[in-house]
């Protein structure tokens, strides 16, 4: 079966005066029906722009999507009219965003969101559309939906803000959801509920889910498979399993020492990646990992290495030395 | 509660700290309708040298502690023993002194730093205020070895805050902090605005800098494993008050408060295989509102365990096992 998202060569620049940003830069990857898959990185390695680039939703100027195609369900959303893409969005894509008080209309009720998109996207009449709206409310974990529908999104908790985007996603059967940082802006004990109800419906409904996210921890509990980024590329790809505990790229490596981690004791010192984030308008040919990288050599000035096979089936790695990795690993403990 | 051996004198030891906050109505004439106990009560102490970690979820009190020891607040009620000094008490001449000793570091990098002024300016503006070294030429000497302690070269002091990374600035902030070679200094949320690989390596700064120049942190966060990692002691808040506190790993390992248990079962592990492999059900509903908060424990509505004396009275925090302390009636 052909995946349902197919990303092909996207990039995806922004320009300021003189400078160019290359903020997605060829990145390529799949999302099949059902499937979680998660984009990770840190701040400035692409990995809203790319989702946002899915919905075109990059304003412009200054950013502009440069290449690629969107295949989504066959079709190249790149060469989808304006007025197809309004459908798109809120229908058979559905998307959550970190902040949910920014990303509901604050002078109107939470009913009047949720019906709102469902009558746009299914012609549904009003009082069929509230029927659907409680019946959301009810499934996204939020009790007395009668009540709640009435009310405005400053009566609600972050928490509850939360489920409502869920519920809004929802409304029109998606076939994917896009979550960019859905939890970041919670608490961890309602992180953890918001990110349960998110599993326990995409499975349920069959749903796939595209989460971007920066916490590693987030990853390994809800990915089947993983991207991470960095500079505007993804830089390895594969099953969680295999990325955290066969990485074959450096930066990969790097991240998961850097981390603190709850299940072990008290260390003396954390093993942080060197230097500083990469400046994206100075970007050379080279690897952009390599002034940070601690196995760099001559040929990653050279050129950047493209996403080559690992042992495992599916496991990509954006390294030249990706095969020695183990090897190079054991030399320096 | 003494939550300090015997032989080891604390540097600080907060008693019954309260501080409550008025809710008001109207516009014109504003009445007091009621109050928000931000902290409800709360004791403990930190000793010499040590890093403390306080933590919990927003609203919990535990920034307001922070503040109320920086004396940025005034506490309702308690005592905040600095060195044998009732920091609550002193007044504002003296106040002025004692913050020479005590410093913070905050959360946001960006708006912590005056964007006007060059990063050599920041650093040396404590030492202008506090009249410590009035020589310009010899402040400049000490903005340079400031830098150089957080790993910055000197060529820093000529820059402003927006042309630097948020680690940067972060250690520009670390470097103000010392600038007046304090004892204490309270973290509060210091590393969370902070990228992962960029977070090791402030995390470190701190702890070099904590065994460099014998300092003693309170290390105010929400991130569990980040404060795991640098405390060697752990209070945990819920709603004001301090639901358990003990040494670090054992308060990670063996918690006892059913509070910290589901904040821990929470948190996921960077790892495929532990998660697979746990057993996670998400705490029930959300963190009440403190203007109204719950009779007798106030985690009872969410407690998984909670029986009828829960609603009732509210338990006192008692030294479960030794150095281990907690407030719940259902833990034997």
């Amino acid at each position: 079966m052909s995946p349902l998202l197919d990303v092909r060569d996207l990039s995806t620049v922004f320009r300021a005066g003189d400078l160019t940003v290359r903020a997605v830069d060829g990145v390529s990857y799949t999302v099949k029906h059902g499937e979680t898959v998660a984009i990770v990185g840190e701040s400035g390695s692409g990995k809203s722009v790319g989702a946002m680039s899915i919905l075109r939703l990059i304003p412009s100027p200054p950013g502009r999507i440069t290449g690629g195609q969107i295949l989504f369900a066959g079709r190249d959303l790149l060469r989808a009219s304006d007025e197809e893409m309004r459908r798109i969005r809120g229908g058979d894509i559905g998307m959550i965003f970190q902040e949910p008080m920014t990303s509901l209309n604050p002078v109107l009720t939470i009913g009047r969101q949720i019906t709102e998109a469902i009558e746009q996207h299914r012609g549904s009449d009003r009082a069929a559309a509230e029927r659907r709206a409680v019946e959301l409310l009810g499934l996204v974990g939020i009790a007395d939906p009668r009540r709640r529908l009435r009310q405005y999104p400053h009566q609600l908790s972050g928490g509850m803000r939360q489920r409502v985007m869920i519920a809004i996603a929802l409304a029109c059967d998606p076939k994917l959801i896009i979550a960019d940082e859905p939890t970041t802006a919670l608490d961890v004990t309602i992180q953890a509920q918001i990110l349960e109800l998110m599993r326990t419906l995409t499975r349920q409904l069959n749903v796939a889910l595209i989460i971007i996210t920066h916490n590693l921890g987030v990853v390994a509990r809800y990915a089947n498979r993983v991207n991470v980024m960095y500079a505007g590329r993804i830089v390895e790809s594969g099953r969680a399993e295999a990325i955290y505990h066969r990485p074959g790229h450096p930066y990969t490596v790097a991240l998961l020492r850097s981390v603190p981690r709850l299940d072990r004791p008290r260390q003396a010192r954390l093993d942080p990646v060197d230097g500083q984030p990469p400046d994206l308008t100075r970007l050379d040919d080279g690897c952009a990992f390599r002034p940070r990288c601690r196995f760099a050599i001559a040929a990653c000035a050279k050129s950047r290495p493209s996403l080559e096979p690992m042992a495992e089936e599916g496991h990509l790695s954006a390294c030249f030395r990706s095969g020695e990795l183990d090897r190079l690993l054991g030399a320096a403990a | 509660m003494t939550a300090v051996a015997p032989e080891a004198a604390p540097l600080l030891e907060v008693k019954g700290l309260s501080k409550h906050f008025p809710v008001t109505e109207g516009i014109l004439r504003r009445r007091k309708v009621g109050e928000v106990k931000a902290v409800d009560s709360i004791d403990f102490a930190i000793r010499r040298g040590e890093t403390m970690g306080l933590v919990g979820e927003s609203g919990c009190g535990k920034t307001t502690t922070g503040r109320c020891i920086l004396r940025l607040e005034h506490p309702t009620a308690g005592a905040i023993l600095y060195d044998g000094v009732d920091l609550a008490k002193l007044p504002p001449k003296e106040l002025i002194a004692m913050r020479r000793r005590i410093q913070v570091i905050f959360q946001d990098p960006y708006s912590s730093l005056n964007p006007r002024m060059k990063v050599g300016e920041i650093i040396a503006e404590p030492m202008k205020v506090h009249a410590i070294e009035p020589d310009p030429a010899r402040r400049a000497t000490q903005v340079r070895e400031l830098l150089a302690v957080c790993g910055l070269s000197p060529g820093f002091a000529d820059r402003y805050p927006h042309e630097m990374s948020g680690g940067q600035r972060q250690r520009v902030g670390i470097a103000r902090a010392l600038a007046l070679k304090p004892e204490f200094i309270i973290c509060d949320e210091a590393v969370s605005a902070l990228d992962v690989s960029i977070q090791a390596q402030v995390v470190n700064l701190l702890e070099d800098l904590r065994e460099r120049f014998g300092l003693t942190y309170l290390f105010i966060a929400h991130d569990l494993s980040v404060v795991r990692h640098l405390c060697q002691r752990v209070a945990v808040m819920y709603l004001g008050r301090i639901v358990e506190l003990a040494d670090g790993d054992e308060l990670f390992d063996s918690p006892l408060h059913p509070y910290t248990q589901a904040l821990l079962a929470a948190v996921p592990v960077p790892d495929p295989s532990v998660e697979a492999s746990r057993e996670f059900r998400p705490a029930a509903g959300e963190v009440p509102s403190p203007i109204n908060p719950p009779s007798g424990c106030v985690f009872h509505p969410r407690c998984p365990v909670a029986v009828e004396r829960c609603k009732q009275t509210r338990p006192e925090v008692r030294e479960v096992r030794p150095g281990h302390w907690a407030a719940c009636h259902e833990i034997r």
